[in-house]
């Protein structure tokens, strides 16, 4: 008597054709390697934008690195959260979109911001934590999303579920790599520290649309 | 083959000899938070190293018996910014070392108020133990990082006449201390017409970008060079009297300069107004500070 294994007949239901899941996966590799990029692309340059008002001093690298670390922390948990309710590549990209834009009142009120902190905390060490809790934790939040829920996206079944997982942070973390080193080897050199996160976040932006108008009504 | 032979035994020659290094005795050393610090010993000589047994340059030296020697030609050339203002009442020195300059500024001129900013405590201490740099009455060290120190001093308009900036090392730059809003900070921390003298790096692609970056704050300056460059400025700029000023002045520091081996004949012919770089280049500002990478590039 033949046995009917229910999960993969049920897996396959829910999954989309062999075509579309291709491209869902490519954006999903796209739009986390470039978070990771524009991750690392911010932290670097969060410590150019702190160092006129409280040094670049190891109080300062650590309230930065404290910064980026918990907004991951948070962003992964959720991003998990979040991938339970009608995950999609649309929102996604909505992700990647609102932490570039949550980065955008560093450019704005950035200076403002500092000469208040500077003028209304006298420690250096707190000074620079909670300038950085202001300006980064938000967008890093976004950033740190982005991969839990590629994650739920690409995974189709248990079986795969480690190497999908395992590739997507291997893309991630290479796209935070190269931003790190681009920023720091070149990038500072050709450009002003708000030019560069400009287009960072105009390049954002503009993978996000591009990404939600490729995936709009596929799902 | 003789030759291949000659060749090897002078590689191996070059490649084992005796470094200078080893001449010198470690006296002390120890890790702070920002670097490795030496004090080694050399006969007289006692220097402050940041990098042993292969050094990097020399941050600070003094002969123990003649501890009033100067025996870095860049101590002697930012002591010439005295020329430009023989009587400061008021200085402001970032970046201490072994102590060199706030020694003698604190020795020539007992009752003029010294603002000693040194970021790392370990090379206050290391001054203060091993190069006899003891704080008078009016010296008060300050330990924290130089831009946020000058950016705070704004509130009390402390009105310095003269500024040292020697806050860098041979391989490092604090960025965010070369940029033009820096610079305008500092400005604002001094007196009508007071003295800049910056310790700075003579040959590289920073040059020029660093040149643009002083003239635009202060206007025209002296540019002293020898292995290290001294900018030499006043707020408003340096003005066709000043180097007449400077050789008056001279005349009357001649005895105090001798004392510490320096000599107006030695310094004055330094003292250029050349501008000798681009006056194009693309400023410092906190925007855009890549002086580290700029001073790594060869000068075109």
């Amino acid at each position: 008597m033949a046995v009917t294994d229910t999960s993969a007949v049920v897996a396959e239901q829910l999954s989309p054709p062999a075509a579309l899941r291709k491209t869902q996966a490519l954006w999903c590799y796209t739009i986390a390697g470039w978070s990771g990029f524009y991750v690392m692309l911010v932290e670097l340059l969060s410590g150019r934008l702190i160092a006129p008002s409280f040094g670049s001093s190891i109080y300062v690298w650590g309230s930065v690195i404290f910064v980026f670390m918990l907004g991951l922390a948070i962003g992964y948990l959720f991003g998990g959260i979040f991938s339970r309710y009608s995950p999609s590549i649309v929102r996604l990209c909505g992700i990647l979109a609102a932490a570039a834009i949550a980065t955008l009142p560093t450019l704005m009120f950035g200076t403002q911001f500092l000469d208040f902190m500077f003028d209304h905390i006298a420690d250096p060490r707190f000074g620079s934590l909670v300038t950085c809790l202001g300006l980064f934790l938000v967008p890093t939040i976004f950033a740190g999303m982005v991969s839990p829920y590629a994650i739920r996206i690409l995974v189709t079944d248990r079986e795969s579920s480690g190497h999908d997982a395992g590739y997507l942070y291997f893309v991630s973390t290479i796209g935070s790599s190269v931003g790190t080193l681009l920023t720091a080897f070149y990038l500072v050199l050709l450009f002003a520290v708000n030019t560069i996160l400009m287009a960072a976040i105009g390049i954002s932006v503009a993978l996000g649309g591009l990404g939600a108008l490729a995936n709009y009504r596929k799902v | 083959m003789k030759r291949f032979l000659a060749l090897l035994a002078a590689f191996c020659a070059g490649a084992f000899a005796v470094s200078p290094a080893s001449a010198q005795q470690l006296l002390h050393q120890e890790r702070s938070l920002y670097r490795n610090i030496f004090v080694t010993q050399n006969g007289d000589e006692r220097c402050m190293l940041f990098r042993w047994p292969r050094p990097l340059g020399r941050e600070s030296c003094k002969l123990l018996h003649e501890p009033e020697k100067l025996i870095f030609d860049y101590t002697q050339m930012m002591l010439a910014g005295l020329y430009l203002d023989p009587n400061p009442k008021r200085i402001l020195i970032i970046g201490e070392g072994g102590g060199t300059i706030p020694s003698a500024l604190q020795e020539m001129f007992p009752n003029t108020r010294l603002d000693v900013v040194e970021l790392d405590k370990a090379v206050d201490g290391v001054a203060r133990n091993y190069f006899e740099f003891k704080p008078g009455p009016d010296t008060h060290v300050f330990i924290e990082d130089g831009r946020v120190y000058v950016k705070r001093a704004a509130a009390q308009k402390p009105n310095y006449d003269m500024v040292f900036l020697d806050a860098f090392e041979a391989d490092y730059i604090p960025e965010h201390m070369l940029t033009k809003e820096f610079l305008e900070e500092v400005r604002a921390d001094m007196a009508p017409r007071g003295i800049i003298i910056a310790n700075t790096f003579s040959d590289s692609a920073l040059y020029d970008h660093e040149s643009a970056t002083y003239r635009t704050v202060f206007g025209p300056f002296f540019n002293l060079k020898l292995a290290n460059r001294i900018i030499l400025g006043r707020v408003g700029g340096i003005m066709q009297d000043d180097l007449a000023d400077a050789r008056k002045n001279a005349a009357v520091l001649e005895a105090q300069f001798a004392r510490r081996g320096s000599s107006s004949n030695f310094l004055l012919p330094l003292f250029s107004t050349a501008v000798d770089w681009d006056p194009n280049s693309r400023i410092l500002t906190d925007q855009y500070s890549p002086s580290n990478l700029l001073n790594a590039l060869p000068r075109r």
